[in-house]
């Protein structure tokens, strides 16, 4: 408790700039994975096949070494200067971004296939069919696993701390500096991490419910 | 589903999906030409900064750190499916005393980030006296205690998904409840589940990586040193491409033995396979 207490300057700053991460690609990730999923079933081949390219490479592409490329790449390309924390809610939100894109592309598939052929008979193009028919039913059922993916990315930000943000996972090298245990300050940060968890796990099954597709 | 979203298209259609295509194209083309030029402009690709990589010393010790990675992937691999197999069985369990820790294990390591984990091995255990912990012993560890947990549920989601009447049959031959999960429900929830397992097979490989911050000598390791070596001009994004290549390489080889068992598998009658798409593997 001690070590909590001492250092609260410690936990704060770098659980709050956790959460600065986990909020700027949430939202980055959610836009990006959404056109991506759009492009990965769209009409024409050449969009089906870049977004496909880009998940097949990131997806497989470790987080690490993303932000590798981001925090110490990105300096070389000799553009606008971003500190690290910009590096990192870039990276963290490409990679995301291609699980978000998989599970959009798998709620389109639990919409069932009349809903389309409807709105295409009625004269829809491609983008309204997709924007105001499927879209909206798709990202109901897509709730759990959406929130499993947000979830992944709030555990996710954890590995900024080894391209020199100071968020939750550099709170340790910071309280060794102090000269304070490494055990106890670790276990706090796993705590808090898991009350953040159980916070997000409470708001999906609450959105769950609110937005139940009856079929 | 995605042919229904949209019509056959007519002759208009597609003079307009082939505008759209070369658009795209040129997109693209346009923004990887970009960081191609700046990274050649600012001398990323100039041979003295290569020249690293052509030594037979380095190209051994890159194989060396490939080697590492696959270590801690294969180790951790075996021991995250005997323990997620072990959780599901043990959440399975009819005795509440033991469902419930293997409920409150799962849980637990699902919510603390692997990365916390391996600093809880690294950093952590040798504070309070733990001594002996290698940063593959804390890497392995971490991935273990985390993807065992995530396993467990795939294990378990399988199981419960199989029809009643298996376990019934198995009960009304007189089977016990262990020889009922070990003969005829873990078979079938494995061959369903199989691509769901080899796609968290992949995030464990991927994982393998977070080992740099643990001071793990693996391949992101070795790329960081080798791009830190001012002799060559700091060669960072060589090394960067030559890592990434690396793990690419590897993550695609398995989710290709992915989707080819998917395919053999769903051909065979009365095989449930669930598609690894359908289930998003945790990240």
């Amino acid at each position: 408790m001690n070590t909590l207490l001492n250092n609260s300057d410690l936990f704060i700053t770098g659980f709050r700039n956790t959460l600065i991460l986990f909020f700027f690609a949430a939202i980055f990730a959610l836009i990006l994975g959404t056109v991506v999923a759009t492009l990965r079933v769209s009409p024409v081949p050449a969009m089906r096949a870049a977004a496909t390219l880009y998940v097949n490479v990131v997806r497989n592409t470790p987080l690490t070494l993303v932000l590798f490329f981001f925090a110490l790449g990105y300096p070389k390309l000799g553009l606008v200067p971003i500190d690290f924390m910009t590096a990192a809610i870039i990276g963290l939100s490409l990679y995301t971004a291609t699980y978000v894109a998989e599970a959009v592309r798998s709620g389109i598939n639990t919409v069932p296939v009349g809903q389309a052929e409807a709105a295409r008979a009625i004269g829809l193009p491609f983008t309204q069919t997709l924007t105001l028919v499927i879209l909206p039913q798709a990202f109901r059922a897509v709730i759990p696993p959406m929130f499993s993916v947000f979830i992944a990315l709030l555990k996710n930000t954890t590995v900024a701390a080894g391209f020199s943000v100071f968020e939750a996972g550099a709170i340790r090298a910071n309280l060794s500096e102090r000269g304070e245990p490494a055990m106890a300050g670790l276990l706090w940060v796993a705590l808090v991490f898991i009350a953040l968890v159980f916070i997000l796990s409470a708001a999906q099954r609450k959105l769950e419910q609110k937005w139940k597709v009856d079929r | 589903m995605s042919s229904v979203l949209f019509d056959a298209p007519g002759p208009k259609a597609r003079s307009r999906y082939r505008i759209l295509g070369v658009v795209t194209a040129l997109v693209i083309l346009l923004i990887v030409g970009f960081v191609i030029l700046r990274f050649a402009q600012s001398g990323q690709f100039e041979a003295k900064k290569w020249q690293l990589f052509t030594f037979p010393l380095v190209q051994q010790t890159i194989a060396q750190s490939v080697g590492a990675t696959l270590a801690a992937f294969g180790t951790a691999a075996v021991f995250s499916l005997v323990l997620g197999i072990f959780l599901a069985f043990g959440r399975l369990s009819d005795r509440r005393w033991i469902s419930l820790p293997c409920y409150g294990f799962t849980e637990l390591f699902r919510a603390v980030p692997l990365l916390i984990l391996m600093m809880i091995f690294y950093y952590g255990l040798p504070t309070v006296g733990v001594q002996g912990i290698t940063p593959f012993i804390a890497v392995v560890a971490g991935l273990v205690l985390y993807n065992g947990s995530v396993l467990a549920e795939v294990f378990r989601a399988g199981i419960e998904s199989l029809p009643r009447g298996q376990s019934e049959a198995g009960y009304a031959i007189g089977l016990p409840k262990s020889a009922v999960m070990t003969s005829i429900l873990l078979p079938q929830a494995i061959r369903s589940m199989l691509p769901v397992i080899i796609s968290q097979l992949v995030v464990i490989l991927k994982d393998t990586a977070l080992g740099f911050i643990v001071t793990y000598n693996e391949i992101l390791f070795q790329a960081k040193f080798f791009g830190s070596q001012i002799q060559y001009g700091s060669p960072i994004i060589p090394s960067a491409i030559v890592a990434g290549v690396l793990y690419v390489g590897m993550c695609l080889i398995l989710a290709a033995i992915a989707k080819w068992l998917e395919k053999r598998l769903s051909r065979q009658p009365g095989a449930a396979v669930i598609p690894a798409a359908a289930i998003p593997a945790e990240v």
